[in-house]
């Protein structure tokens, strides 16, 4: 099966269109700190993330449909990005021993419980493995966008995107 | 220059004219604000997703928090705003023609009209399209987001421009399935970073495919739908069938124009920007000289671009009513450009930028 393009025929980016457009980190740098991910790969015209960043760096520039550029030097994973970015397309992973863990933006009801077990999704929305709900965040500077963190095995850290979402219990 | 007592009349309550309105009187002018809906806002208040752009955009805010901001605004500068008043009329000389509350009707004579009446989304004819469960996406939304009705419990969204995959997104936080989003082009229209988010929710997209049927006895019960050929036919033997009971249309917006052709505005066709609108040039004045037009009545693109267009003509609506110098109205001008230019750059926007800039060179030329 041909991934290289994708993210307009399938809806979401493929491995190889976010690896061209330079803003995925490797396996080694995720095994060495906490990395931003940015699946921002189109033009298009937005520039929160850049602002929302205390460290500088993020950066859009003038005009303001350039892609992200990280700063993988001065990123200190604080995770202010993850809800400022409106098309919800930013996660911070890392790696740590066997286990991978992922901060994710999440705006579904009913939010996950720390402890849980939950199914972690990859880009297609396909399940991938099981996932334990480290924490949830949801304070008023994130503007109704909470932040989740889940924790899974690491084999997956570079597909798992998010969590598929939990149905009330009537 | 004495200014003119003549009030100008902003028609339509949404993004832009809430944004004319608020420049026209921040300058001094007298302004009525005219709406035939119970609450000002236009379609901010169902959209609940943070806006894209920068921060003088506000960017990383949601739409209905934009409306509250401007509705506040318009509020605190004493804008004389009329609801549940519908303009059915423009007659020679700027004479306005209102509707108030179905019951009264009265003539104003206005200085300049700004006319911001939005756009109307399009319609998709299929066998069964009358059946209960067809719907626009747009009046998905408002059932979710303004009423907090669900329409029903899985969705075909005909569609993949960002009014698809956005009411996608919130028919899923709304708690409904969403079948599919479908897609008659080759490839999916709206950012990409709506339909990933809408994809990683599980839901399929399917390109080069568009709906042939609803089916259902009272309403809709399923939908069949199948791959297109280059021209856009259906390609018989690749029906497939999808239960489902709501099916959103999504399938573009034309310019609500009704009111600035009465007012005998010169029209062009552009069908990047939805189709037949009024010509206007970069103040976004009309042929006639005292009407301005702004959002998408001026061309179909978003509330951020609508605001600033809004904020173009009440500026200059302002200054030819004799309530602003023309050194502040082309420094205001200047500024609500670049940032106006800032929302049409990119692969998504320069379609747009084109097009805008033939309707402007023609606006110029008459």
């Amino acid at each position: 099966m041909s991934e290289k393009i994708s993210l307009k025929i399938d809806g979401a980016p493929s491995l190889e269109e976010l690896q061209a457009a330079g803003m995925l980190p490797s396996v080694e740098e995720l095994e060495r700190k906490a990395c931003v991910c940015i699946e921002c790969i189109e033009e298009i015209p937005c520039n929160p993330c850049e602002t929302s960043c205390s460290q500088n760096a993020i950066s859009v520039g003038l005009p303001i449909t350039n892609l992200p550029v990280i700063d993988r030097e001065k990123c200190t994973a604080c995770g202010l990005c993850i809800p400022a970015c409106p098309g919800l397309a930013i996660t911070i992973k890392s790696i740590q021993g066997d286990k991978a863990r992922i901060r994710f933006p999440w705006e579904y009801l009913p939010m996950p419980n720390r402890g849980e077990r939950v199914a972690m999704v990859d880009r297609m929305g396909e399940v991938r493995c099981e996932g334990l709900i480290i924490s949830t965040q949801n304070i008023a500077r994130n503007n109704r966008t909470a932040v989740v963190t889940a924790e899974f095995s690491k084999e997956f850290v570079q597909e798992i995107v998010s969590m598929r979402r939990l149905h009330e219990e009537l | 220059m004495k200014p003119n007592s003549k009030p100008a009349v902003v028609i339509g309550a949404g993004p832009a004219g809430l944004c004319a309105a608020i420049e026209l009187k921040k300058a001094g002018a007298p302004v009525i604000l005219m709406d035939e809906n119970a609450k000002p806002g236009g379609q901010l208040f169902k959209q609940i997703h943070k806006f894209f752009g920068s921060k003088e955009h506000k960017a990383g805010v949601r739409g209905f928090d934009i409306g509250n901001e401007l509705l506040a605004e318009s509020l605190q500068l004493g804008i004389d705003v009329r609801l549940n008043t519908e303009v059915v009329g423009i007659e020679k000389d700027q004479k306005v023609w209102a509707v108030e509350n179905r019951t009264r009707s009265y003539v104003i004579d206005a200085d300049r009209i700004i006319i911001a009446t939005g756009a109307t989304e399009n319609a998709l004819s299929f066998e069964g399209w009358t059946l209960p469960g067809v719907m626009t996406a747009g009046c998905a939304q408002t059932l979710i987001n303004v009423h907090r009705v669900l329409p029903g419990h899985c969705v075909l969204m005909v569609g993949s421009g960002n009014v698809g995959v956005i009411v996608a997104y919130q028919l899923l936080q709304a708690g409904a399935e969403v079948a599919a989003v479908i897609e008659a082009a080759p490839n999916l229209g709206g950012y990409g970073v709506h339909t990933a988010k809408v994809r990683r929710a599980g839901v399929p997209f399917f390109t080069s495919t568009t709906v042939i049927k609803a089916e259902g006895k009272e309403s809709v019960e399923r939908a069949v739908i199948a791959n297109v050929d280059s021209k856009f036919i259906p390609i018989a033997g690749t029906e497939k069938i999808l239960d489902v009971d709501t099916i959103c249309i999504a399938v573009g917006l034309t310019p609500s124009i009704e009111l600035a052709s009465l007012a005998g505005c010169g029209m062009m066709y552009v069908p990047e920007l939805g189709g037949n609108m009024p010509i206007h040039n970069e103040y976004m004045q009309t042929t006639i000289e005292t009407v301005y037009i702004a959002g998408d009545i001026a061309g179909v693109e978003e509330a951020s671009t609508a605001m600033e267009e809004g904020r173009l003509a009440g500026i200059h609506a302002a200054w030819a009513m004799g309530y602003m110098t023309e050194q502040e109205m082309q420094s205001k001008t200047e500024k609500t450009r670049e940032r106006l230019a800032a929302l049409r750059q990119g692969i998504f926007g320069l379609k747009r930028l084109i097009a805008k800039e033939r309707v402007i060179q023609r606006g110029i030329a008459q």
